[in-house]
């Protein structure tokens, strides 16, 4: 009995040291928020530039047979935005992003003094690679005759898209992108290489100030998945949400 | 104005450079008013013919005119003309995310620039001719087959065109469902509307055409009145294919 009581003295004493002396709780907050920050407006990016390559990629492949039979400017410009954009894709995910940031950090933005604005940059470019795979899956995946009907009535390509494939190619990809998210919250955690102050970061200050590793690491773990299992929930919803008006 | 409302000139589609011969040179005109069934072995060239007269198949060579336009012409806008040919597809093709009404009505309210009231007027009206207006609201998930096939017929119908496409419509149904299918097509055949059917109904075909076109190796092989065609057949192309067909 006296040794639990000890225990808990002693863990009680640790966790005052860990977030309360020097208000080191606030670390945490402030790594937290950056966290979010850098996830958010990275997606954000992601999601924009991603829905041009991906335009980009499933258009040349849509169009490509009718584009050639009738020649012209149009067609070679799209066939170099599309070679552009296979090579921007493969780049970007041969390599490690932390290696990115590194590259954006020290060599492309080094004037820029604000640490989380370099790490959105360097997060939300990569994002963009991956989303736009899902987004271009998830349109090729949707039954040509849906196009062929679109086309059919009189609709254009971009008509066809935006009406038809388009809303049902975004619901089919919304497990994946709900991946995509969840793993890029996760991917920031890096961004303490460049000294930014994230969630890990934060972390990793409290153990190197206080030498005490369990706590801090078991609190950032334990936010980390909270937030991941809130994020799931969010999506779950809309997706739920979004199937329920189809039948 | 000419009497012929689509005129087919020495259409050729060729893969793989001229490998395989979907169409070899086909020449038809169709009339103002007409029902021409197309019926052929599989793989004779008869939906690469019915896709290419709206342009979902780009021919390799040769003019398609439609109203005295030639389509094939890359100056030429199709989504103009193809507001003007309906089309019904083997497998309905109606749009997965929208309900009944809205498949019927988002092509002429965005394309016409008809109201939303007026064109849902029309397809109500259309609907109740095909016996689904107690089903307007429901989602294409939720209707058999035949039912999808009478609300692809009249969403094309919806958009008033000149002439009707109609590919296999029966293929892919249950036999008890084919009936209703083509009740509804004689129905608008006996309206006058122009008809192009590529079927393997020989009955339909019987009974309805106003030609028939038997199609084989990507070439028009013989055309006349059914009786012609189904009681005094010349070619023996022809005659080995309808003593394979039930008739």
């Amino acid at each position: 009995m006296d040794a639990l009581t000890e225990m808990i003295l002693d863990l009680k004493d640790t966790f005052i040291l860990c977030f309360i002396d020097g208000d080191r709780w606030k670390w945490l907050v402030e790594g937290f928020v950056n966290s979010i920050v850098i996830t958010v407006f990275a997606i954000v990016i992601g999601l924009i530039f991603g829905v041009v390559l991906a335009a980009v990629r499933s258009s040349y492949d849509k169009n490509e047979e009718a584009l050639k039979l009738r020649g012209g400017i149009g067609y070679w410009a799209l066939k170099i935005a599309n070679a552009l954009s296979k090579i921007y894709i493969t780049v970007i995910r041969g390599i490690p992003v932390v290696v990115q940031l590194m590259i954006w950090y020290f060599v492309i933005l080094v004037s820029q003094k604000n640490d989380v604005i370099v790490a959105i940059v360097g997060f939300g470019f990569n994002s963009a690679a991956y989303v736009a795979e899902i987004f271009r899956g998830g349109i090729m995946s949707i039954d040509n005759g849906q196009f062929e009907a679109g086309r059919s009535l009189g609709f254009n390509y971009i008509q066809t898209m935006r009406n038809i494939v388009i809303p049902q190619a975004v619901k089919s990809t919304l497990p994946t992108l709900l991946n995509e998210v969840i793993a890029l919250l996760k991917e920031t955690s890096v961004a303490g290489y460049v000294g930014i102050m994230d969630l890990t970061k934060a972390g990793d200050l409290i153990r190197g100030r206080t030498f005490e590793a369990f706590m801090p690491l078991i609190a950032v773990a334990i936010i980390y998945l909270i937030t991941v299992v809130v994020l799931t929930h969010v999506f779950t919803t809309i997706e739920r949400r979004l199937r329920r008006s189809e039948r | 104005m000419n009497d012929n409302i689509i005129q087919v000139k020495g259409l050729k589609k060729h893969y793989f450079g001229g490998e395989v011969k979907a169409l070899d040179g086909v020449d038809i005109d169709i009339k103002r008013g007409e029902v021409v069934v197309i019926i052929g072995p599989s793989g004779s060239g008869k939906s690469t013919l019915l896709r290419s007269l709206n342009l979902l198949e780009l021919p390799t060579s040769g003019q398609i005119l439609f109203n005295d336009c030639d389509i094939t012409d890359r100056k030429v806008n199709i989504n103009i003309h193809r507001q003007k040919m309906g089309m019904v597809f083997q497998h309905f093709n109606l749009f997965n995310n929208m309900n009944i009404i809205k498949n019927m009505t988002i092509a002429p309210v965005q394309l016409l620039h008809k109201s939303k009231s007026e064109a849902n007027e029309k397809a109500m009206a259309l609907l109740k001719k095909v016996g689904l207006d107690d089903r307007a609201g429901a989602y294409p998930s939720q209707l058999s087959g035949g039912q999808k096939q009478r609300v692809a017929i009249v969403r094309a119908l919806c958009m008033e065109p000149e002439v009707m496409l109609f590919d296999e419509p029966t293929s892919a149904l249950d036999p008890e469902m084919v009936g209703e299918v083509l009740d509804v097509m004689k129905s608008l055949a006996r309206e006058g509307m122009t008809m192009v059917v590529v079927t393997h109904e020989m009955g339909f075909a019987k009974e309805v055409a106003d030609r028939v076109v038997f199609m084989d190796e990507g070439r028009i092989i013989e055309t006349g009145t059914p009786e012609k065609i189904f009681s005094s057949p010349q070619s023996p192309r022809l005659k080995d294919f309808l003593s394979k067909v039930l008739l």
